[in-house]
């Protein structure tokens, strides 16, 4: 394609020290830093700071509301906080779900309980729970799905996957487009000619096509890491080739740099001149575009475990537990809770623009459009 | 290069591109494991001579080369062969087509009559009040995913009662006059379009202020403003013009998608629309089906970047065509 213009290369070396402190001194970045910090750290603890484990169901809590948490005693005092069971009922005329508070026995709301055994990290061996109540009472602070499953633990580990699944991207395409892009600017020719068609061929298949075609290739009966290593490498091999183009325009403009045309009439040989001087000064590109392709990972992540191709039950991912809400939208005003995911969703992918504008603004000043 | 002459070279170059994307999006929806007649097969009551037939129909017992073959020598001639439910794609490509391009077309015109004013204003007002609400609105746009919007919009509507859940008809569409079916789809248009639009606005306004602020500091623009011109004509005359070239770019990537850029927002929200149609097909493997489809959207994204181009080449003669 021949009118498009490539990104102009202007900002040399940026200190990592100034990145840090233009990071740091924006105030919108650095919410959005914390906040993201806080979205991880939930994800790594997820197993401590929730009250049931992602497999946990509960077949009388099938789409159970959110629990209600009350403060006062009978009388109206001033309580500590408890719970009650709540049993099922179906209403004989309507045949609607209802649920009724048992309220002769009172659960109180724990902190840091015993209750099921799980490997911190995968590594420490642990049972401790940040809260809990004693069963048969279940405290569901978003209610529980169709299978009496808390919501609000499986958000915890939804985000273990949802939220990896990015990074884990980002280090399969971007060493692919980096490379690929590299080697089609520096051979030229024909080469570069067929590597570049290639691309294009790749990037013309509408991505969402492009993505279920390859989702609906993996076999069915595969266990559930195998299965989001494949969704993780599906997900990258969309993405690198935009990557891919962009660094080879690079490669070209730059090796007509002077420095890089002295580096070669001192002898330098070519590909080592490529590697030593052309390509870090593709860092810069690269690592805002790595900023801003997280959230088009987890986007595709959920856009596809929606749709029933991506992560599958009874692992949950933030994209498989939106699709009770596609599934049921008759349900939205009742069980509010079901959009939960995707307001995890859009609050990470908000925090991940913020942080990219900033990023983008610090390391390439003439990139930063006037703000 | 004269215009005539690229605009040929380009739709050349774009051949041996469809024929790559062809063979690889056959090859992908081959080796996926679905067997379009497991209904048939897992339903005693169909012979085996029944399904045999329906293989044959479909050409399914053949190798996948030859089926590619066979597919690929029709399709040039303009036959796309019939779905797995009988009836010839071509109909029912055009039937689901003409809903979403109407989705699309009316996302496109309310995205740019909004987003290009919108941007303007906050780049003539820049740091005031006003842009900053743009700012955080178009930061909070471009990170919103579709499907929430959608969720969220839906609850509205369940909420009020105002606006019909999903679908593009009412269940009484067929026994409406003209007049009240126009306005029973625009009734059903409404969530939908309102999901597409705000999703692509936001984007299209920073562009639009982003590239206004810089022309705006060029030489030019302060030349003009030095010697008396009003500020309108400073704007509107020198800088936007200038300022229009990478709002272009965009269009032709708008263009791109006007058939399949949608699939996900008509998955959640129950559009009859081609995208939806796509997915579906693809997870009964309806192969004649979704190669059209996907050979469609694929001609759409090179025609668009193609538009793109001839546009550029036609508003900035600076750009060469080689």
């Amino acid at each position: 394609m021949a009118a498009t213009a490539t990104p102009q290369v202007t900002s040399t070396r940026v200190s990592q020290r100034t990145v840090i402190q233009g990071l740091l001194r924006d105030r919108v970045a650095f919410s959005a830093l914390i906040v993201l910090a806080i979205l991880y750290l939930s994800a790594a603890f997820a197993d401590l700071l929730t009250p049931y484990s992602m497999e946990f169901n509960d077949p009388t809590y099938g789409n159970a509301p959110a629990a209600i948490i009350h403060w006062q005693d009978d009388q109206g005092r001033p309580a500590a906080p408890y719970v009650y069971q709540v049993r099922q009922e179906n209403d004989p005329a309507t045949f609607r779900q209802t649920f009724r508070e048992l309220t002769e026995v009172k659960y109180p709301l724990k902190l840091l309980v015993h209750a099921e055994s799980y490997k911190l990290l995968g590594l420490i061996p642990m049972d401790l729970h940040l809260f809990g109540v004693d069963a048969p009472a279940r405290i569901n602070l978003l209610g529980a799905d169709m299978n009496g499953r808390d919501n609000f633990s499986r958000l915890f580990f939804g985000a273990q996957k949802s939220l990896t699944i990015g990074f884990l991207g980002l280090l399969i395409a971007f060493p692919i487009g980096i490379v690929y892009g590299g080697i089609s600017g520096y051979l030229g020719g024909w080469a570069d000619n067929l590597m570049m068609r290639f691309a294009e061929a790749v990037m013309s298949i509408p991505s969402l096509y492009l993505l279920i075609g390859l989702a609906a290739v993996l076999p069915l009966g595969m266990s559930s890491s195998e299965r989001f290593a494949l969704i993780t490498v599906i997900l990258s091999f969309i993405s690198w080739p935009g990557l891919a183009r962009v660094i080879r325009g690079m490669v070209l403009s730059i090796r007509e740099e002077e420095f890089v045309q002295a580096a070669k009439s001192l002898g330098m040989p070519e590909l080592q001149n490529i590697i030593k001087h052309v390509i870090p000064q593709t860092a810069s590109y690269v690592i805002i575009a790595a900023t801003m392709q997280v959230p088009s990972f987890i986007l595709a992540e959920s856009g596809l475990s929606l749709i029933g191709l991506g992560i599958q039950q009874p692992d949950a991912s933030w994209g498989n537990m939106l699709k009770f809400a596609m599934d049921q939208p008759n349900e939205l005003l009742a069980q509010p809770w079901l959009i939960a995911p995707g307001v995890l969703i859009f609050i990470t992918i908000l925090c991940y623009n913020c942080v990219g504008d900033v990023l983008r603004d610090v390391l390439d000043p003439k990139l930063a459009g006037g703000r | 290069m004269s215009l005539p002459i690229y605009i040929l070279k380009r739709c050349l170059q774009a051949v041996p591109l469809l024929f790559m994307i062809s063979i690889m999006a056959f090859t992908l929806l081959k080796i996926a494991p679905i067997d379009p007649l497991a209904s048939m097969r897992a339903n005693p009551s169909v012979s085996q001579a029944a399904i045999k037939a329906e293989e044959e129909r479909l050409g399914l017992n053949k190798p996948a080369p030859v089926q590619y073959m066979i597919w690929a020598s029709s399709a040039i001639t303009g036959n796309l062969g019939m779905c797995t439910a009988g009836d010839p794609v071509l109909n029912r490509l055009a039937a689901h087509a003409g809903n979403t391009l109407m989705l699309n077309i009316i996302s496109l015109i309310c995205t740019w009559a909004i987003a290009l004013p919108a941007g303007i204003y906050a780049a003539i007002h820049r740091g005031k009040i006003v842009d900053k609400i743009f700012g955080v609105l178009a930061a909070m746009g471009m990170s919103m995913p579709t499907f929430l919007l959608s969720f969220l919009l839906l609850m509205v509507a369940l909420a009020t009662g105002l606006f019909p859940i999903g679908g593009l008809t009412s269940a009484n569409y067929n026994e409406l006059d003209d007049w009240h079916k126009v306005l029973d789809m625009a009734h059903h248009l409404i969530i939908p379009v309102t999901v597409l639009t705000c999703v692509s606005m936001a984007g299209i306004q920073r562009q639009v202020r982003s590239n206004l602020l810089d022309v705006l500091r060029a030489d030019y623009v302060r030349t003009a403003r030095a010697k008396g011109l009003p500020e309108n004509t400073v704007i509107y005359k020198h800088a936007l013009r200038n300022a229009i070239n990478p709002l272009i770019t965009l269009l032709g990537f708008e263009f791109a998608g006007l058939l399949s850029g949608a699939a996900l927002t008509e998955m959640v929200l129950a559009y009859p629309g081609l995208g939806r149609l796509t997915l579906e097909g693809m997870l009964t493997k309806d192969m004649n089906l979704v190669m059209a489809s996907m050979m469609l959207g694929a001609i759409m994204l090179i025609a668009g970047n193609l538009f793109a181009d001839i546009l550029l080449k036609i508003t900035d003669p600076r750009i060469t065509t080689d």
